[in-house]
């Protein structure tokens, strides 16, 4: 889950991480009290899952809490790479006397962590690392040794830090590792890192992504950072289930077993409906390994709720999933829905117990329900009934 | 011959009494694995019934390595106590750990990666369906009855996708199907797979299928340039995935040029791999390659 900047600097204060909160507000009328409690200039930052807020606007300096007023109003509701701002944080304008960057974050190519730092930084890091490579250090940082104060100082050396800072950032560099072991962390970003008036170090901006394995296992109050209205209806319906699915923009509903499967179907119908006027699927929805006969009448419900669908492929090939458990959840949902199914679903089983689950559906006889052997004539056919 | 397992593997199941785990070793047993028995500590000394076999439950990976004999251990554990299990095994010294376990804390793996630096085990996953070698034995939970034995050799991150090609390509059979998992952080890579396969006399021509994100892919494609003198067939999953979006496994999420199905496909052309849109054509392509050997 990737965390909003208020929330990253939430969990950086928790770990003591100097950085200024501010006031996280949904209206301009809120912005203007923020900025009138905090007094002086002030800025005013949307707060979206997205880089580059500020080269589309979403960053502003107010002088008067007027200002801030105006530019919130003109903030929320704007959109940044596709998400709508609804929320704006309002903190002191602290205007830095030099910008740094550091991150830490997961080395997928070395298996392990990976800090990248520099004191070139500033906004435009990944311009940094193409004009002046040199000046962007990457260190790796052993995943049984962690960071302990003599490695927080070999960082912050390796990565040129002002001698006048140099005891601040160590500081620093190991309250981050904290954010980011602790709270198991992918990403713990902080872009700018600022060095304020009277040579103070500050996370003037944070970007956190939290592991979602680890947050099931061992952070129940990682819940807090879901923002439930900015998900999709269908999307917060799936997660309510525990379902992982994405919305798509096509009209071929699809539900199979394993990530890699499901994400080879979307393919192979994307191909199909090529033949059939350009359809496309309509949604990414894993099952899971071993899914039971709710879980499938769950994942229909969230499927066919979606109006854009016009057909359903139901693609298993079942390990863990016993193909009788799909087809008793296909036959349950069609049971539960009745007149309510007026959509067609094309289902194709194989792998575990595919004679039983092919044999439950030969016997139910549902007029909606045809069943295809392979994949591909499968992808075919829920095309084509997309296609009608 | 096969990789990694073969049929005088004997195997242990950490977790065997739990609902996964004894479902699965039944499986496993089933499929001729020699299963010898299984761990779990507070179980120490009892039996499990499983396929007409009376199984030992051991306390430790140690102790039922020295009781029967094992090399091989699949674990069922659950996410939470999946890292504690993996470093018994690995200080246990056991040659092969399979972990099945979804949804292990990333952490989690990257510590015990870090941990089996200079030991004596090799991990397969976490997160994945484990590995099966038809006819000889099987560490894992992939279907038994698929395909058997054959010259083909097939190397994928998904467990869903490796049943599908090992159906597609049943004519021909496998010497081993590895599932290395979707998780950032695996055990076994491909490149791991795509040298023992290169090794291993018996198989004839490699399978190799991956999905978007990250840049393993494109690492593979590098190594097979250089060191890979066997046939090499390649499938991405993800063309027609959206970017921005995380498709369930971890690592499958495309952000910017790189990671994408379409840049993954051109790497491995590049390195001479012959490259199916879809599964079916994947198999095709090999089926040509087969007929030409």
């Amino acid at each position: 889950m990737d965390l909003m900047e208020y929330q990253a600097k939430e969990l950086f204060a928790k770990h003591g991480v100097a950085t200024t909160l501010g006031k996280v507000v949904e209206t301009a009328e809120d912005a203007k009290a923020a900025a009138e409690q905090i007094g002086g200039v002030t800025v005013v930052k949307a707060q979206v899952k997205a880089g580059g807020r500020g080269k589309a606007g979403g960053v502003k300096l107010a002088k008067t809490a007027d200002e801030a007023y105006e530019y919130a109003s003109n903030i929320l509701g704007m959109e940044i790479k596709g998400l709508t701002v609804n929320r704006v944080l309002v903190t002191p304008a602290t205007p830095p006397v030099e910008e740094y960057y550091f991150s830490f974050l997961l080395d997928r190519a070395n298996r392990s962590h990976l800090c990248i730092a520099s004191v070139e930084g500033g906004v435009e890091i990944e311009e940094v690392a193409k004009t002046n490579p040199d000046a962007v250090k990457k260190i790796p940082v052993d995943a049984l040794e962690g960071v302990t104060p003599e490695k927080a100082a070999a960082i912050v050396d390796e990565a040129k830090f002002p001698a006048a800072l140099r005891d601040q950032a160590i500081e620093m560099v190991q309250k981050l590792w904290k954010v980011y072991v602790e709270e198991d962390a992918t990403l713990v970003e902080v872009n700018p890192l600022a060095r304020l008036e009277g040579d103070k170090l500050e996370a003037l901006d944070g970007k956190v992504s939290l592991d979602d394995n680890a947050s099931e296992v061992r952070h129940p109050d990682h819940e807090q950072f879901e923002i439930r209205e900015e998900a999709n209806p269908l999307e917060a319906k799936a997660k309510d289930f525990g379902l992982n699915y994405v919305k798509l923009d096509g009209s071929v509903g699809i539900c199979g077993n394993g990530a890699g499967l499901v994400m080879s179907t979307l393919d192979v119908v994307a191909y199909a409906g090529e033949n059939h006027g350009g359809v496309k699927p309509a949604n990414f929805l894993d099952i899971g390994g071993g899914a039971n006969a709710q879980v499938m009448a769950n994942s229909l419900d969230v499927i066919l709720n979606d109006p854009q669908v016009k057909s359903v492929f139901v693609n298993v090939f079942g390990g863990i999933t016993a193909c009788d458990e799909v087809a008793n959840g296909i036959k349950g949902a069609l049971e539960i829905l009745g007149d309510k199914a007026t959509k067609p679903l094309v289902v194709r089983l194989d792998g575990n117990n595919v004679e039983q689950g092919r044999a439950i559906l030969d016997e139910l006889n549902h007029p909606l329900v045809t069943q295809v052997d392979t994949m591909d004539g499968a992808a075919d056919k829920a095309a084509e009934l997309a296609n009608i | 011959m096969t990789i990694y397992l073969n049929k005088d593997s004997k195997i242990i199941v950490q977790g065997i009494t739990g609902g996964m785990g004894s479902k699965h070793t039944d499986l496993m047993l089933q499929a001729d694995a020699d299963i010898v028995g299984g761990v779990n500590a507070r179980k120490a000394g009892t039996t499990v019934e499983l396929n007409g076999k009376t199984l030992p439950v051991f306390g430790t990976v140690e102790e039922a390595m020295k009781e029967t004999g094992a090399n091989v251990s699949v674990a069922f554990v659950p996410p939470a106590f999946t890292k504690a299990a993996c470093i018994e095994a690995i200080d246990a010294e056991i040659p092969l750990l399979v972990v099945i376990t979804e949804g292990v804390p990333v952490q989690d793996t990257a510590e015990v990666f870090a941990y089996l630096d200079g030991k004596k085990t090799r991990m397969i996953g976490p997160n994945c369906p484990g590995i099966i070698s038809p006819g000889e034995s099987l560490a894992g939970i992939t279907p038994h009855t698929i395909a058997g034995k054959g010259p083909i050799g097939l190397v994928s991150k998904s467990g869903t996708l490796t049943y599908q090609m090992m159906y597609e390509l049943r004519d021909f059979g496998f010497t081993t199907a590895i599932g290395i998992g979707g998780d950032p952080i695996i055990g076994t890579t491909h490149i791991d797979a795509l040298e023992a396969f290169e090794n291993d006399p018996e198989t004839k021509a490699i399978v190799m299928i991956g999905e978007i994100g990250g840049d393993a892919e494109e690492r593979a494609a590098a190594y097979i340039k250089e060191n890979v003198t066997k046939p090499v067939v390649g499938y991405v999953a993800g063309f027609t995935a959206p970017e921005g979006k995380t498709m369930g496994h971890a690592g499958a999420i495309v952000s910017g040029s790189s990671g994408t199905a379409q840049a993954k496909k051109e790497a491995l052309e590049a390195a001479g791999v012959k490259v199916g849109k879809t599964p079916s054509e994947t198999a095709e392509l090999m089926r040509e390659i087969m007929k030409g050997l």
